[in-house]
């Protein structure tokens, strides 16, 4: 009997050959943390070890809320900076053009990489499975003992497998995937389970849409989401690969899957999450009209380079209708961006360009909604509250289900406008 | 171990947004101060009103969502006694353990409980007590039951560490 690539992973990090159900004491290769470095390390403090277990293993990326909009905030970033200092932490990324969202940066910089044990302390984390990795989120008392012992347990989780076939039709993207995944199966409809995604489909994807697709797996309660550590991740990941550690692992063609799921990419159509959980599926023909305020092209789901050309791709030569706000992942995609002339498509249509970072996605800063507005995000969640008021409306959909919307001031159907 | 208190009552899907708006992550640092806005977006008569000794009786999936501990920590300073749900997000099960917030899973309590009722939680007989019934749930398994032993998880690897 066939083996999952959950039960392969593990069973190489504990160095026994495991099976779903059992517990695992592993050694995690890379642990993130971004802007609650800082309490994490009042609570590392609390432990009694003077030094982490391998500084080379920690890697910390300031995103959260950058530049500091308060006082508060830059005394939390200071405290990091103190901690790299004092613990010689190489893998930092301050606020400076190396940086932007810290998914992006695991990705980009070559830390996401196949069959690693990779831990963070933000719930998408599991972001890198795009790249082959195991890599799942964790609190920050669970990342303070990973730093101070270098050992953290898994249940070995039981697994899903999700077979996607076909192509996209026009105006269709890796975001409407997701989101009907999420509609189908509910919030809690992978709980504790490791989400595989097979099939040709995933395949013909870009490392970019497999990533919109990973870094969601949380939003229907996943441990872990991945794809297979195919020809595309390997060729990407050979020339910037941080560690030699690497393996690419992938399951078995018998293991045994707790559920399977199978979709056509062909029958699906634009869609949005409505307020307020990530689940409140739609078709885009559902909500066409509703009014909105505010457009937000950006966030750890979609503010690739790819997302910013099929946003521009809309909004070339035309005005926006409500305020729109672009926030690329980080500043290697806004150079590119820059370069390719899609920041004058957007500053033509109107829309502001922020510096990258998570931006108005969980309520820091650079875009709070006011009592009764409605906001068309591409980011993952649509939270009761999540973008500063608890009166607001989060619609969530694809960069572009937002750049049309964002044309007409009420959520449209990209078709129309392609 | 065994503990009483009235119950609040909630759906499925409570994500952490609402248990603890992704605002306050960076302005308030001290965990008692982060009891003050427990459940700020979900139920202002809790927020306002909640006494120690209180137990949160939630759905499906309590705690979805983000990371952030302090979903479980502004609970837990809030004095909450305990959180009887259908079922935990993964990330929250974990953070509860770590800090030392009992939590049970118990799908028939969670039917028979409705609001300001009193609840009784027996650990040692792994029963939920209410008046339409005594409930059974699944204990810790073993190798959690240290974890709370030690009062969570830092004082868990102090004590692994010989510290």
């Amino acid at each position: 009997m066939g083996k999952t690539f959950a039960e392969k992973v593990l069973g190489k990090a504990a160095g026994e050959s495991v099976s779903a159900g059992q517990v695992v004491i592993v050694e995690p290769h890379f642990c993130m943390s971004h802007d609650n470095a800082a309490p994490i390390w009042k609570t590392f403090k609390k432990i009694g070890v003077s030094k982490v277990w391998k500084p080379d293993h920690l890697v910390f990326i300031l995103d959260h809320a950058i530049p500091a909009p308060t006082d508060k905030h830059a005394e939390n970033h200071m405290q990091i900076r103190q901690v790299v200092k004092e613990q010689g932490l190489k893998h930092f990324y301050d606020v400076t053009s190396k940086g932007g969202v810290c998914h992006q940066i695991m990705c980009e910089e070559g830390f996401a990489l196949p069959g690693l044990i990779m831990v963070g302390s933000d719930s998408h984390t599991c972001t890198y499975g795009a790249f082959g990795a195991f890599s799942t989120g964790i609190g920050r008392s669970e990342m303070a003992g990973a730093w101070a012992t270098g050992q953290i347990w898994f249940r070995v989780p039981e697994s899903m497998k999700i077979t996607v076939t076909g192509k996209f039709s026009k105006g269709v993207s890796a975001k409407d995937l997701i989101l009907k995944v999420i509609g189908d199966i509910k919030a809690d409809g992978a709980d504790y389970m490791s989400v595989e995604f097979h099939g040709p489909a995933i395949e013909a994807m870009s490392l970019a849409e497999r990533m919109t697709l990973c870094n969601m797996g949380i939003e229907m309660g996943a441990k872990n989401a991945v794809c297979p550590p195919d020809k595309k991740v390997l060729d990407f990941i050979k020339p910037i690969a941080k560690t030699n550690a690497w393996e690419a692992i992938w399951a078995d063609d018998d293991a045994v899957y707790a559920q399977e799921l199978n979709y056509d990419l062909g029958k699906l159509e634009p869609c949005v999450a409505k307020p307020h959980t990530v689940d409140n599926y739609a078709p885009i023909g559902e909500v066409k009209g509703t009014p909105i305020h505010q457009a937000f092209l950006g966030s750890c789901t979609n503010a690739r380079i790819e997302d910013l050309r099929e946003a521009a791709a809309i909004l070339k030569g035309k005005e926006i209708a409500v305020r729109t706000i672009v926030i690329p992942a980080s500043w290697t995609v806004y150079r590119q961006a820059m370069k390719e002339g899609l920041f004058d498509v957007f500053l033509d249509a109107g829309c502001i360009i922020n510096n990258p970072g998570c931006g108005p996605c969980m309520g820091n800063h650079e875009g709070i909604l006011a009592p009764g507005e409605t906001c068309i995000s591409t980011a993952n969640r649509n939270f009761q509250g999540r973008m500063g008021n608890k009166d607001s409306n989060i619609y969530l959909a694809s960069p572009m289900t937002v750049a049309a919307s964002a044309l007409k001031g009420e959520i449209s159907d990209p078709r129309e406008v392609l | 171990m065994k503990i009483t208190g009235k119950v609040w009552k909630y759906g499925n899907d409570v994500n952490t947004d609402v248990i603890f708006p992704g605002k306050y992550t960076y302005t308030v640092s001290d965990p008692a101060e982060m009891g003050q806005y427990a459940l700020e977006d979900l139920d202002q008569d809790f927020t306002k009103n909640a006494k120690p000794g209180d137990i949160i009786v939630g759905g499906k999936n309590w705690g979805c969502g983000s990371s952030r501990e302090q979903a479980v920590t502004c609970i837990k300073m809030r004095g909450i006694g305990a959180i009887i749900a259908k079922g935990f997000a993964r990330i929250y099960y974990r953070n509860a353990l770590n800090e030392g917030l009992p939590i049970v899973v118990c799908p028939e309590a969670v039917e028979a409980l409705e609001k300001g009722q009193e609840v009784t939680i027996d650990f040692d007989k792994s029963q939920v007590v209410t008046s339409k019934g005594t409930f059974s749930f699944t204990p810790y398994p073993d190798f959690v039951k240290g974890l709370i032993e030690d009062g969570g998880l830092i004082p868990h690897v102090k004590k692994s560490l010989g510290l």
